[in-house]
C-alpha cells in the first residue's frame, strides 16, 4: 500500500527531544525523521506525549532538550522566527478551532491576506478551490456554528492549506467526530497525502493508518517504542508493548 | 439511589428548577408592575403633601410643576457627566484591560495594580481626590488648559469606571477559549493581529452587557458630584426645597428626581438582561 510516490529529502528531523511539564516528563529522548511527501501516523495510548510532540514541531510548546529541524529551520533556536516557521507548518486540531465570527470562506482567506499579505482576489480564488477540494463549495458563506463537526474540520484543513505549508500536522482530528463525518475528513486527508503533501497524524484510526501511512510510530510513556511500515507494524509488531496495545484496540 | 446506605458524603440527585413562570409574559408583567408601583408611591406622596400642606399657599402640584424644568435640567447635566466619564473611563479602561493580559510583566503588573486599586476604592473618595488634587488649570508652555470643577468631576468618576472596564475587558478576553489563540498562532498571526482580528471581535459582545450595567451604575452615581458642590439634579432639588421651605414636599420632590433616573436606568437594565440572554453570558 505504501510508497505511492517518491519520497524526498528529510523535512522534519527530531533528535533526542525531551520535554517535561513541571516535574512530569512527557517526552523522553524522542527521535524521528520525516521525508518530503511522506505520511506518518503516530499512535499510542492517551497521555503518551503524541500531541505534545506535534505542538513542539511548530513551536507552540518549547522543548527541554534535543533539537527539531523543520524545512532546514532550527525550531529550538532561541532566535527562531516562530511566525516564519508557522507559515511552513500547518496544524489541524481536534476541536477545529475555526474563528466563529467569520464565514467558512473568510476563515480560509484570513491568514493569507493578513499574514502573507497576498492579493485578496487571488486569495479568494484559491480559497474557493480549497473549499471545493474538501467538498464544501456550497458552504462558502456558512458560519462555523452552522456547520457539522466534519464540515468544520474540513474547513480547518482548507484554512491550513491556504498558507501553502510544507508540512501538515493533524492532532487527533477525527476524535470528536461521529463515524460518518469521520470518514469525510479522513478522505480529505487521504487525498492530500496522495498528492504528496508531507503529513504527520496523531490518530486513533488504525484502519486509516494501515491504509494511508508510509510509516507508523507507536509511542508510550513519552518514548517511541517502535516504528515500521504499516504492513509490518500491524502484521508483525516486534515489541511486546506494541502487541499488547494492538490487541486492545484491534 | 441508596443514599441512606452510607454515612459518607454522597452526591444527591439535583434537578434545576424550571425557569418560572413562562417566556416573556412574566418579565413584562413584572416590569409593568414595578413601573406602576413607583408611579403609585409618587402619587401617594404627592397626595399626602397636598393634604398636609398649608391651605393658603400654592398647592404641592403647582410648586412641583414650577421646579420640574429646573430639576430636569439638572438631571440632564447628570447625564452629560455620565456620558463623558463613561467615554473617558472606557477609553482608559480598554487600554488597561488589554495591558492586564499582556505577556510583558512590565505592562501587566502596573495595569493589574491600577485596576485593583481603583476598583476597590470608594467612588466618593476618588471624587474628592480628583476635586482637590487636580490643579484648576494646567500650563503646557504657552497653552493654559482650565480645569473647571465639572471636568475634575468627570475625571474623578472616570477612575473607578476605567478600573471596572479594565476588568470587563480582561474577563471578556479570558473567556475566549485558548484554542482560538492556538489556532491563530499556528496560522502565523502575530499577537496584535490575533488580539484585534480574532479575540476582541469575539469578546466584544460578551463585554457589552456588563459594560451597560456599569453605565447604569455610573449614571446613578453621578449624583455624588452634588457633594463636591456641582449644580446637578440633586443640588437643584435640594435648593428648590430650601427655597420653598415646605418640608412636606421633601418626599415628592426627591421622588420626582428619582423617577427621572429610574425612567432612564431601568430600560438600560432590561436591555442588559435581554442582551445577556441573547448572548448567553453572565454579566
Amino acid at each position: 500500500m505504501a510508497a505511492k510516490h517518491q519520497l524526498g529529502e528529510p523535512v522534519v528531523v527530531v533528535e533526542g527531544v525531551e520535554k517535561a511539564f513541571g516535574a512530569f516528563p512527557v517526552l523522553k529522548d524522542v527521535s524521528l525523521t520525516i521525508r518530503r511527501g511522506e505520511t506518518v501516523c503516530i499512535i499510542g495510548p492517551s497521555g503518551s506525549g503524541k500531541s505534545t510532540l506535534l505542538r513542539c514541531i511548530n513551536a507552540l510548546v518549547p522543548i527541554g532538550k534535543g533539537s527539531i529541524t523543520v524545512a532546514g529551520r532550527q525550531v529550538n533556536d532561541p532566535a527562531l522566527d516562530k511566525l516564519a516557521l508557522r507559515r511552513d507548518v500547518g496544524i489541524v486540531f481536534q476541536q477545529y478551532n475555526l474563528f466563529p465570527h467569520k464565514t467558512a470562506l473568510q476563515n480560509v482567506m484570513m491568514a493569507p491576506i493578513h499574514v502573507l499579505k497576498q492579493d485578496r482576489g487571488e486569495v479568494e480564488e484559491r480559497a474557493k478551490q480549497l473549499l471545493a477540494k474538501v467538498g464544501l463549495s456550497h458552504k462558502h458563506d456558512a458560519y462555523p456554528g452552522e456547520l457539522s463537526g466534519g464540515q468544520q474540520q474540513r474547513v480547518a484543513i482548507a484554512r491550513s492549506l491556504a498558507m501553502n505549508p510544507k508540512v501538515m500536522l493533524f492532532d487527533e482530528v477525527t476524535a470528536a467526530l461521529d463515524p460518518e463525518t469521520k470518514k469525510e475528513v479522513l478522505v480529505a486527508i487521504r487525498d492530500l497525502a496522495a498528492e504528496g503533501m508531507t503529513c504527520i497524524l496523531v490518530t486513533h484510526e488504525m484502519g486509516f493508518a494501515r491504509e494511508v501511512a508510509d510509516r507508523v510510530y507507536f509511542t508510550d510513556g513519552g518514548v517511541i517504542v517502535e516504528h515500521a511500515p504499516p504492513a509490518e507494524f500491524f502484521g508483525a509488531p516486534r515489541e511486546a508493548r506494541t502487541r499488547a496495545f494492538l490487541d486492545q484496540v484491534l | 439511589m441508596r443514599t441512606g446506605a452510607t454515612d459518607l458524603p454522597v452526591l444527591k440527585p439535583f434537578r434545576a428548577g424550571p425557569i418560572a413562570p413562562s417566556g416573556l409574559a412574566a418579565p413584562m408583567l413584572l416590569s409593568a408592575g414595578l413601573v406602576a408601583g413607583v408611579a403609585l408611591v409618587f402619587a401617594a406622596s404627592l397626595a399626602v403633601a397636598q393634604s398636609t400642606g398649608p391651605a393658603a399657599r400654592d398647592s404641592a402640584m403647582t410648586i412641583l410643576w414650577r421646579w420640574a424644568p429646573l430639576i430636569f435640567q439638572g438631571f440632564l447635566f447628570n447625564l452629560l457627566i455620565s456620558f463623558l466619564s463613561m467615554a473617558l473611563g472606557t477609553a482608559v479602561g480598554v487600554l488597561f484591560g488589554i495591558g492586564q493580559v499582556s505577556p510583558s510583566a512590565a505592562l501587566r503588573r502596573p495595569a493589574w495594580a491600577a485596576t485593583q486599586f481603583f476598583r476597590n476604592a470608594p467612588w466618593l473618595v476618588l471624587l474628592f481626590y480628583a476635586m482637590f488634587l487636580l490643579p484648576f488649570e494646567l500650563k503646557l508652555g504657552p497653552v493654559t488648559i482650565a480645569f473647571p470643577a465639572w471636568i475634575k468631576a468627570i475625571i474623578g468618576l472616570a477612575l473607578p469606571v476605567a478600573a471596572n472596564v479594565s476588568e470587563i475587558v480582561r474577563g471578556g478576553i479570558r473567556s475566549i477559549p485558548s484554542g482560538q489563540w492556538e489556532s491563530a498562532e499556528s496560522l502565523a498571526f502575530n499577537r496584535r493581529q490575533t488580539m484585534w482580528m480574532i479575540i476582541l471581535p469575539q469578546a466584544f459582545k460578551r463585554m457589552i452587557p456588563p459594560w451597560m450595567n456599569l453605565y447604569a451604575i455610573l449614571t446613578m452615581a453621578t449624583t455624588l458630584i452634588s457633594v463636591v458642590g456641582i449644580q446637578d439634579g440633586l443640588t437643584v432639588t435640594r435648593a428648590a426645597l430650601a427655597a420653598e421651605s415646605r418640608p412636606e414636599l421633601m418626599l415628592p420632590m426627591y421622588l420626582l428626581l428619582l423617577l427621572m433616573f429610574f425612567a432612564y436606568c431601568y430600560p438600560i437594565a432590561r436591555l442588559t438582561i435581554a442582551l445577556e440572554r441573547r448572548f448567553n453570558v453572565k454579566g
